[in-house]
């Protein structure tokens, strides 16, 4: 692909002109790079899957008579001696907006080839997200000692623990598979990697959209799940 | 913009990030604060649709991206509204048929925290 086909916004009509514009020309339609498509189109797909999880979800929260457990006291946490409700969660829920933040200023610093920020920006959000998993392991480990499981639990109607562990249990995955390929890639733009290959950091933007995607989708697992 | 990438001022990501915390702070205070019915749900969505809203328009980048992509992205998505609907219609009519066969749950619940 030449440098005319991905060319730059500035002389391409915008709205609706421009999307006329961009299905009906002789050129690739999105003027975006393949690895962010492919990216975007990935996390559409990855959408799908997790609202069929809530869906799921809702559907059995819905139609089962028993009364469901109500979240706010089964995530409490006695801290110095008073029952907090849901703070443990509240607190998962701000190391990933500090996550998401950090991440979001990795992408800009590797736009300015400012890798030695760029890196520990990374690794920072790395670090976050790695203790947001440990946190839910922690969540994880008291549910079950409580007596918690995929098919029933001692608070109220069985269904409960199943969608528990499926959607939460889903979103760990997804977490710590950000923590590695945030790492992979903090670590080849601090030896120069993409030096080599033309000094574009894009992949970190790429790698932002997949870590700004499990932020997303917790958002929404925080109010249906913990909230609702 | 396709040969530098998305480059926008630093301000704008700090503004977002403190819009965050703010708009997750409001969330857990509907829960803290024992918010009950339709205000709770009302709520909880409005703060949910904020937090999303800003996350994929800036640190996304998608509200500078071209109108073919947007559509292209956030359009399919749209058909989950379509499920949503239908299985709530369900899940109502299994609940009133569960009723109707087999009478109110009698499960006996313990309250959490407290053995």
């Amino acid at each position: 692909m030449s440098e005319a086909v991905l060319d730059s916004g500035a002389t391409e009509a915008q709205g609706t002109q421009g999307l006329v514009d961009d299905w009906s020309r002789d050129k690739q339609v999105f003027g975006v790079p393949w690895g962010k498509a492919m990216m975007w189109i990935f996390l559409l797909s990855d959408t799908f899957i997790f609202s069929c999880f809530l869906v799921g979800y809702m559907m059995v929260r819905i139609s089962t008579t028993d009364p469901w457990p109500v979240p706010s006291e089964v995530f409490a946490l006695t801290l110095f001696g008073t029952s907090i409700p849901l703070v443990l969660i509240a607190i998962m829920t701000f190391i990933l907006i500090t996550s998401s933040g950090t991440m979001a200023l990795a992408v800009n610093m590797g736009y300015r080839k400012d890798r030695k920020k760029t890196f520990w920006l990374m690794v920072a959000t790395a670090a976050l997200g790695a203790s947001f998993v440990g946190m839910q392991a922690f969540e994880w480990t008291k549910l079950i000692s409580e007596g918690v499981r995929p098919w029933g639990n001692p608070f109220g109607a069985a269904q409960f623990g199943s969608s528990f562990f499926m959607i939460t249990g889903f979103h760990g995955l997804h977490v710590s598979a950000g923590v590695i390929y945030l790492l992979v890639i903090a670590f080849r733009v601090k030896n120069g990697f993409y030096e080599k290959h033309g000094g574009n950091y894009e992949i970190v933007e790429i790698t932002g959209l997949y870590w700004h995607f499990v932020d997303l989708v917790w958002v929404f697992i925080f109010a249906f799940f913990y909230l609702w | 913009m396709a040969e530098e990438g998305q480059q926008h001022p630093l301000k704008v990501y700090y503004m977002i990030w403190i819009l965050l915390f703010v708009v997750s702070f409001f969330s857990y205070m509907v829960d803290y604060l024992q918010f009950e019915g339709m205000v709770r749900w009302t709520l909880i969505l409005v703060f949910m649709f904020v937090k999303a809203g800003f996350i994929i328009a800036i640190f996304m980048h998608m509200k500078w991206e071209r109108l073919a992509f947007k559509i292209a992205i956030l359009g399919p998505p749209v058909a989950i509204l379509v499920l949503i609907g239908l299985m709530s219609l369900e899940g109502d009519y299994v609940e009133g048929s569960r009723l109707a066969n087999y009478g109110e749950s009698t499960i006996e619940v313990e309250t959490p925290g407290h053995h």
